[in-house]
């Protein structure tokens, strides 16, 4: 009961904070307000028992990705400019299909219902036998490492080459002093 | 009334989804395109964890004297997914300060109008 | 940064913490939440603090390009020789039992050598990310 409360909570507090993102031109305080929806994200996580899930967005999305984003925000503007265009069509077509994904999930399985077909077949085999095969505990960390080794030697190679892509875009960092960066502050429209 | 404790978690993830989406086609500047991206690939998360959880379990992690363990296949995808979606959101910072440099502005409007005009 | 007293020292004194813990987590993976990814995030929070506080030339004193980028090779390097280590025993590619004496020693070994490949790569390259970005001039 009290887990069901506090998940309905935070995932409430994490639609205002998309509704404030939506709605704010400051693109300061749009970052600072990702990072607390990351946060919400990672707690969420911890109440639905997905631990390294909620550290690996902690660490993830509230630090690197926002002090990316404040690298990047110091290298250019910081005002979003007032859109042109009527918001009708771009409205139209999330709210059509928002109403085809609610109707499409009236057909799911319950939230926690322990006989959902994805609780079936791969799963109870990989929590019997992690045991058995490496003897580790987290059977998160066996499963990634282990039985779908393949997997996350892709992602160590994307990883890499995100590395490679933002060294070959921006270019080596300088040896010696940098001065400080000239950036330009749009005016807030009156 | 539809079962709203057991779809709940669903219908706040599509809004969040939705919410995301309509950033990304509707707002003009780069950074806050990206920033809607990372709403919308969180939510995506939330929802697959939501299909792992088990009512009365724990985390996967194996310890003497627990009978029910969430499921731990969701958790080991998005484990991959969050780290591909940063070193995603890594390379579009590097894109956005790349074209800031090249055409004096992030609006999109303005880009495409430099575009045309040349 | 020179005004700000309080938060040099503080980061001073926080540092080591922060990078053993990284540690912590690297090595603990097996045993609670934890593996390579979030231990090569929170190894480079570590730095990327220092380089906010002290400014990116006194951290790329510590850390020069050449380290960083044999870092971020070292660690694909380092998984994918695993991998062929499991064929050269005769074995499948990322075959863990042939690498030591027993299975389940062999899959211990395995999977620790693995995170730390996975960790040094990720690491790495979130410190030469924010480097990059922060001593970015135009040019």
């Amino acid at each position: 009961m009290m887990e069901e409360a506090i998940n309905i909570v935070i995932l409430a507090l994490m639609a205002m904070t998309v509704v404030a993102i939506v709605v704010m031109r400051n693109l300061m305080a749009v970052v600072m307000l990702s990072g607390i929806y990351s946060l919400l994200a990672a707690s969420v996580f911890v109440v639905l028992d997905a631990v390294d899930v909620a550290f690996t967005e902690a660490a993830v999305g509230a630090g690197i990705s926002t002090v990316l984003f404040i690298g990047t925000l110091a290298l250019t503007t910081r005002i979003e400019k007032r859109p042109a265009h009527t918001p009708l069509l771009p409205l139209f077509v999330v709210i059509v299909t928002g109403a085809v994904l609610i109707y499409g999930s009236l057909d799911m399985a319950r939230f926690g219902d322990k006989n959902a077909v994805a609780m079936q077949h791969v799963a109870p085999y990989y929590l019997e036998n992690t045991k058995k095969h490496t003897g580790v505990p987290n059977v998160v960390t066996a499963v990634l490492a282990s039985y779908r080794g393949y997997d996350t030697l892709g992602e160590v190679t994307v990883i890499f080459t995100a590395g490679i892509g933002v060294i070959l875009l921006l270019g080596s960092w300088r040896r010696g002093l940098t001065p400080p960066l000239p950036h330009v502050d749009d005016e807030e429209e009156a | 009334m539809v079962d709203f404790v057991g779809l709940y978690n669903y219908w706040i993830v599509i809004f969040l989804a939705m919410a995301g989406l309509y950033i990304v086609i509707a707002r003009g500047n780069l950074i806050k395109k990206l920033v809607g991206l990372n709403v919308f690939q969180a939510s995506v998360f939330i929802l697959y964890i939501s299909f792992g959880k088990v009512t009365g379990g724990t985390a996967p992690i194996l310890a003497k004297g627990i009978e029910t363990y969430s499921n731990p296949l969701p958790h080991v995808l998005i484990l991959t997914a969050i780290v591909v979606g940063v070193a995603t959101t890594a390379l579009g910072l590097a894109l956005v300060v790349r074209i800031r440099q090249e055409y004096g502005t992030i609006e999109e409007d303005d880009i495409h109008s430099q575009d045309e005009s040349m | 940064m020179k005004e700000y007293l309080v938060l040099r020292v503080v980061t001073k004194l926080l540092l080591p913490f922060i990078l053993l813990f990284g540690l912590y987590v690297q090595f603990h993976g097996d045993f609670g939440p934890g593996g390579g990814f979030q231990a090569g995030v929170i190894f480079a929070s570590g730095f990327i603090l220092y380089a906010m506080v002290f400014g990116a030339n006194a951290a790329q004193r510590i850390l020069p390009d050449g380290i960083l980028r044999a870092g971020i090779a070292g660690g694909v390097l380092i998984y994918a020789s695993v991998g062929i280590m499991g064929i050269l025993l005769g074995e499948n590619y990322l075959s863990y039992n042939p690498l030591a004496h027993h299975a389940k020693e062999g899959q211990h070994l395995g999977i620790f050598l693995v995170e730390l490949g996975v960790g040094t790569t990720v690491a790495s390259v979130m410190m030469t990310v924010f480097f990059t970005f922060a001593s970015w001039r135009e040019d």
